[in-house]
């Protein structure tokens, strides 16, 4: 089978720091192998920036298989581009056509300001985590693990909503800007298991008021989060927490 | 000079560890408020101790280089983590889980570790659970396990194909309550430079603020390293594009010696390499061996048909497949350890069995457990794998079978600690992955992930307050000592001299020169002369480096060609010990494979009259050759067997 090589335009966001004007400079590259994956594409570029004795293009990456939840690129108008179920870094070439021009930017939220041309601060995502992402237990001292069964449906769904790797797509893709997807995973995993029902309440208060102190908007169903989640948590999550949030402020 | 002092306790090996505990020096409350803790890293080891040791109350000041601390590479890990519940009732216990991880590192681990390490894994699991890590359940709502290498029970512990994303969230959200509660202090997207010492002990670090390339210093009652390992020197590996030696290789050169360098893990089942532009290799789950039966063509001609392209692996009847694995090892088929089975694929491949566009290629196949156990119950184990491997190969694993060739994924060898942790300076400790305590020679399937978490859960916050009980009276130190200004400025002078040479080639363009002779010569296969060899072309590489390396923007800002150039420079110093470390070993052990010394079926012929003990090198200037220490390692509890796993 014989693969045709691309050559592609890039319109990539440049931004010196954080409080620098932004702007898109258009790159051309050529000669891009269909399976070679998009941040490769993106580190031959900078071989040719480097090159040319330019700066090199700054974007998040580290483990390049999906799973650390740090690249964060919005392609041609998608976050991690323009296939689902997956992240930047696994996003292939063969996704694109010779010719083809590419807009490249940086996730776009009050919450995620940008540090340097495609890289975001996302230390909004820790805060809330901080806020209660956790059990209140501390090493050593703790009972045996099957002391407490957990239904395996349970378990499962639990384990669907901790799958969340925290990139921030469903920020990104929300015309809001809202983290509801991100917070109601991590309510949701606790929700769903024995283990977080001692504080369930305090919880989900603390995160949703925690979320609303750092400026990230509310939800208005739109789903836009859960069709771009890289990991598709589901939106389900969002009413789980909705009703945890009610009998934590009623109940 | 160096003197290795393991301080392993006396006694039954049973007892040590309850005897250390029994016995150690602790700090009383009030007193643990006025320590400083530094912790680098956040990986299981990292986060576990520096949650754990905030939960003490010391004050912890702990480091990253992403932008979260959840983003550590231990994120990546797969499979699962063993403990000896042996909840399954197939005849596991602490004595067989630290017996198989004795064996399964070709007897090159210290005992009295690997015994504490098996004791405490249990505790790994409960903590986890209570933390909310939704691991596998079966139906009646009890813990799930799977098989792993190296093994005959099923002690491995699993949360789908990401339990080591999952231990590490658990880790994160301990850390997270500290950080609220102020007991620790989160620095991210900062890299560890230097590490100040002072009086003999460790005193502080220096690290590089990556979004403003500001050098800033801080200072603790301790300092630990918990920074992983160093397959980037290898450039191509499963490591994250972040992770490296850098740290770790600091504290060399500052002191600490550097434990069996030549130790590597090459793991058997990884997506093999497809093009001269690729940055890393992705993993697949050792637990895929659960199900999957690897196998070449019997035939050359029919892998030569395969490979260009004629012929696919679906046609390939049965009887014309080598299930090569099976074939050579019965007793533990597809599920040898991890060295074994790399070997055993580069062997067939190097006779020209090998299948794929290079023939640097073999099949894992799940047809025959699809036909038993029916699709569902395939993807319900592996689907998140499957889906990984079609993204990236654009292939469809449920009808063909994938192709695995073995790549570089951990280290063994790593900073030499006692059996406290701490390593030759004292008030430096190491632990994880960056220490070389556990493995030996070859580390088996989902130990890394109870290693990590051991050390920072259980065995840090032990050992770390026997040290720092002698430190109450010690104040804080101020970061304008002499010694943190020189650390400093040496790192300065450093940075400057790389800005300085505008060279011609990228950072890159060095890397992928130095991983190129690495894995030729320093890989899964050595032999004398082409690590004699390996050592003079890193040696070159590295006067090439530091004339012609081209790093462009400024020290002042984000700059990852400033930081890739940094680490590139350690890797070009650590490849050289790897190599010197690998010469010295006249025997084949675990991930070390000396062709000189094999049996004649090819296995692995360890030299234990003359190599039963660890290396530890001391750093002794960089114009100087380091010197060889060697800590002896003395078998009370196992009878020492060549390995057999027919």
């Amino acid at each position: 089978m014989e693969k045709k090589n691309l050559h592609l335009t890039l319109k990539i966001w440049r931004q010196e720091n954080a409080k620098a004007k932004g702007r898109f400079v258009t790159y051309k590259i050529n000669d891009i192998s269909p399976d070679c994956s998009f941040l490769e594409m993106l580190d031959q570029l900078n071989e040719q920036l480097v090159d040319k004795i330019e700066k090199p293009v700054c974007f998040d990456h580290d483990c390049r298989e999906g799973i650390c939840g740090m690249c964060s690129l919005f392609i041609n108008g998608r976050p991690h581009g323009n296939d689902s179920g997956i992240t930047t870094c696994q996003l292939h070439m063969r996704r694109f056509r010779d010719g083809d021009t590419i807009w490249i930017e940086p996730w776009r939220s009050a919450a995620f300001p940008v540090v340097k041309d495609l890289v975001v601060d996302r230390s909004a995502f820790d805060k809330i985590i901080q806020a209660g992402g956790y059990t209140s237990v501390n090493t050593g001292g703790v009972p045996d693990g099957n002391a407490l069964p957990v239904k395996k449906k349970n378990a499962d769904l639990a384990m669907d909503a901790a799958a969340c790797i925290g990139c921030g797509a469903c920020v990104a893709a929300c015309k809001n800007a809202s983290a509801m997807l991100f917070v109601s995973a991590k309510v949701s995993q606790f929700a769903l298991l024995p283990q977080g029902q001692v504080e369930a309440k305090e919880r989900v208060a603390a995160m949703v008021s925690r979320m609303d102190a750092l400026g990230f908007g509310n939800c208005t169903n739109t789903g836009a989060c859960e069709a771009e989640c890289p990991k598709e948590i589901k939106i389900t999550n969002i009413a789980r927490m909705n009703r945890q949030y009610y009998i934590s402020a009623f109940g | 000079m160096i003197t290795l002092d393991s301080k392993i306790p006396e006694g039954a090996l049973a007892q040590k560890w309850t005897e250390y505990k029994a016995h150690q020096n602790l700090v009383n409350p009030a007193n643990k408020r006025k320590l400083d803790v530094i912790i680098v890293g956040t990986g299981l080891a990292g986060a576990a101790a520096a949650a754990s040791c905030g939960e003490l109350g010391f004050n912890v000041l702990n480091f990253c280089i992403q932008d979260s601390p959840r983003r550590a590479h231990s994120i990546a890990a797969q499979g699962g983590i063993n403990a000896a519940k042996n909840y399954q009732n197939d005849g596991d216990s602490v004595y067989r889980l630290f017996y198989d991880t004795i064996k399964g590192g070709d007897y090159r681990a210290r005992e009295a570790n690997v015994y504490r390490l098996a004791e405490v894994s249990n505790n790994i699991i409960d903590q986890c659970v209570a933390q909310g890590v939704p691991f596998a359940r079966d139906y009646g709502g009890l813990l799930d396990n799977r098989s792993f290498g190296g093994a005959q029970v099923s002690r491995t512990f699993y949360a789908r194909g990401q339990t080591g994303q999952q231990l590490l969230l658990g880790a994160y959200s301990a850390l997270s309550r500290q950080i609220e509660k102020g007991s620790v202090k989160m620095f991210t997207r900062r890299e560890m430079m230097d590490v100040v010492i002072v009086d003999g002990k460790a005193r502080g670090i220096i690290v590089r603020n990556l979004v403003t390339g500001e050098l800033e210093k801080y200072a603790a009652h301790a300092v630990v390293i918990a920074t992983g390992g160093y397959g980037n020197v290898f450039f191509l590996s499963t490591n994250a594009m972040g992770s490296n030696a850098g740290a770790a290789w600091k504290c060399y050169k500052r002191g600490a010696a550097f434990g069996n360098p030549c130790y590597v893990q090459i793991h058997p089942t990884c997506i093999p390499v497809h093009g001269d532009y690729q940055s890393k290799l992705t993993l697949m789950s050792e637990s895929l061996r659960n199900d999957g039966r690897i196998w070449v063509p019997k035939k050359k001609e029919d892998a030569e048909a395969i490979r260009a392209g004629k012929l696919k692996p679906t046609q390939i009847k049965e009887e014309d497949r080598d299930y090569y694995l099976e074939r050579r090892y019965p007793a533990f088929g597809n599920l040898v350890p991890r060295d074994v089975a790399s070997r055993a694929a580069k062997e067939r491949c190097d006779a020209g069995f090998g299948v794929g566009e290079t023939g640097l290629a073999v099949y894992l196949d799940f047809a025959s457990a699809i036909e038993r156990l029916g699709k569902k119950v395939i993807e319900a184990r592996y689907g998140n794998l499957f889906q990984m491997y079609e993204k990236i190969v654009d292939d469809n694993p449920y009808e063909t079978p994938m192709m695995i060739y073995p790549a570089i994924h951990y280290s063994m060898g790593g900073i030499w600690v006692d059996y406290e942790l701490q390593t030759t300076i004292p008030g430096l400790f190491a632990a994880g992955e960056a220490n070389f305590s556990d493995h030996g020679a070859n580390r088996l399937g989902a130990s890394a992930l109870m290693q990590g978490l051991a050390d920072g859960y259980f065995v840090l916050p032990y050992t770390i307050q026997n040290y720092l009980a002698a430190e109450i009276r010690t104040p804080r130190f101020s970061t304008d000592l002499p010694e943190f200004n020189e650390a400093k400025k040496s790192v300065e002078a450093l940075i400057d001299r790389l800005m300085n040479i505008k060279g011609k080639h990228s950072v890159d363009y060095f890397q992928k020169k130095l991983g190129k002779v690495m894995w030729d010569k320093v890989g899964m296969a050595r032999n004398a002369q082409g690590l004699k060899e390996a050592i003079e072309e890193i040696k070159a590489i590295r006067r090439e480096f530091w004339q012609d390396v081209r790093i462009t923007g400024a020290t002042d800002e984000f700059n990852p060609e400033l930081e890739k150039a940094l680490r590139t420079a350690d890797h070009l110093e650590l490849g050289e010990l790897m190599a010197r470390d690998g010469l010295l070993r006249e025997e084949s052990c675990g991930g070390h494979f000396r062709e000189e010394y094999q049996t004649p079926e090819g296995e692995a012929l360890r030299q234990d009259d003359r190599f039963m003990y660890v290396s530890a090198w001391e750093y002794a200037g960089d114009d100087r050759e380091p010197i060889l220490h060697k800590e002896a390692l003395k078998y009370e509890e196992i009878k020492v067997a060549q390995r057999n796993y027919k």
